[in-house]
C-alpha cells in the first residue's frame, strides 16, 4: 500500500534526501516537513525523522530540534497513533522530545564511528517492515550513539518487547543492553541508530533497508 | 533589575562520562597523581530581568527544566553571578 509519507527537515538535517529517495523507492509518496511549520497529521499517513546535525547537536543531539514547532504537532500525532520513524539524529530528536524512553549520550569510545554494522531484530514493529530481517547489516555513522536508561527503564523496556534492534558481533558505541533501536509502548514511535537508508540497493553493499520502508 | 544566573550542567554520577574519563586518562599520564576523577560538563549563563533573586532563580529553574539539562543523564545547580 502506497502511503503519504512526511519527512522532517532541520537545519542540519543531512539525510533527508536519501530519506525522501528511499521512501519513494519504497514506493510511497514523501512529502517535505519543515521544521519551523505546523502540519495537519492528516495530511500524511507516516513521518520519519532523518539523520544529520539539527541545531549543529549544540546543548545536547536533538535537544533544540526538540523544540521545534514541527516536533509540536508530531507529539500529538505520537499520541493519536500515527507511526513514527527515527534514524540516527531523528532518533536524539525523539528521545529528548519524550516519545522514546531513554536518552543518547557520547560513545563510550569518544571516536565518530562509521561502519558497517550486524544487527538483530528484537521485537518487530508492524509499521516498519523490518519483520523478514531477522539478522541484517547497516551502516552505522554517528558521535552520539550511546543508549542510555537506568535499570528499572531497561528492565520495562525489555518486559514490554519495546528494544527494536541489537547490535552484534560489537557493540560500536557502549550501548546499554547493545540496544541499536527502541520503540515506544504502544509501538507506533521507532527509531534506531543505523542508517537502513544507506543499504538501499545491492550497488551501496545491500538492499535490505528497503524493507523497513516497506511496512507489512 | 537583571540578574546573570550561571547554571552548571554535569553528567549524573552513574552515567559513565567519556569525556571526562578521556581527560582524567590524558591528564594521568602527564603526572597529576593525586587526581582521581574528572566530569565534564556545560556552564551556561542567562541573563534574567526579575524583581529579586529569587525570582531569577526560578525562572533559570524553569529554563533549565524546559532544554538546558536531561534529567535522565544530566543534573544542574544554579548561583547568581551578578
Amino acid at each position: 500500500m502506497s502511503m503519504r509519507i512526511g519527512v522532517v527537515r532541520f537545519l542540519g538535517t543531512n539525510c533527508d534526501r536519501d530519506i525522501y529517495k528511499a521512501v519513494e523507492w519504497a514506493g510511497h509518496k514523501p512529502h517535505w516537513l519543515w521544521y519551523a511549520d505546523h502540519f495537519d497529521s492528516n495530511d500524511v499517513d507516516a513521518v520519519i525523522v532523518p539523520g544529520g546535525f539539527s541545531y549543529g547537536d549544540y546543548l545536547r543531539s536533538g535537544a533544540l530540534a526538540a523544540k521545534a514547532p514541527v516536533m509540536s504537532d508530531l507529539v500529538k500525532a505520537a499520541d493519536k497513533g500515527l507511526p513514527i520513524l527515527g534514524i540516527c539524529n531523528g532518533f536524539q530528536i525523539l528521545c529528548e522530545a519524550g516519545l522514546l524512553p531513554g536518552a543518547l549520550v557520547k560513545n563510550e569510545g569518544l571516536k565518530f564511528v562509521d561502519r558497517w554494522q550486524a544487527l538483530k531484530l528484537e521485537n518487530s514493529c508492524e509499521h516498519w517492515g523490518a519483520d523478514k530481517l531477522q539478522q541484517t547489516q547497516f551502516p552505522v555513522a554517528h558521535g552520539d550513539g550511546r543508549f542510555v536508561i537506568d535499570d528499572e527503564g531497561l528492565k520495562q523496556i525489555q518486559d514490554d518487547g519495546q528494544v527494536w534492534w541489537t547490535y552484534q558481533e560489537g557493540n560500536p558505541n557502549g550501548s546499554v543492553a547493545d540496544i541499536a533501536g527502541v520503540m515506544n509502548k504502544k509501538k507506533n514511535v521507532a527509531a534506531l541508530m543505523p542508517h537502513p537508508e544507506r543499504a538501499m540497493a545491492a550497488w551501496m553493499g545491500s538492499d535490505e533497508g528497503l524493507q523497513v520502508f516497506n511496512p507489512q | 533589575m537583571e540578574y546573570v544566573v550561571g547554571v552548571k550542567i554535569l553528567p549524573r554520577t552513574e552515567v559513565l562520562d567519556s569525556q571526562g574519563r578521556a581527560v582524567e586518562k590524558t591528564l594521568s599520564h602527564h603526572g597529576f597523581e593525586n587526581l582521581s576523577g574528572c566530569r565534564v560538563g556545560k556552564y551556561v549563563t542567562l541573563n534574567i530581568k526579575a524583581d529579586n533573586e529569587d525570582s531569577a532563580l526560578k525562572e533559570a529553574e524553569k529554563v533549565s527544566e524546559f532544554v538546558l539539562y536531561n534529567p535522565l543523564i544530566e543534573s544542574f545547580e544554579m548561583e547568581i553571578v551578578k
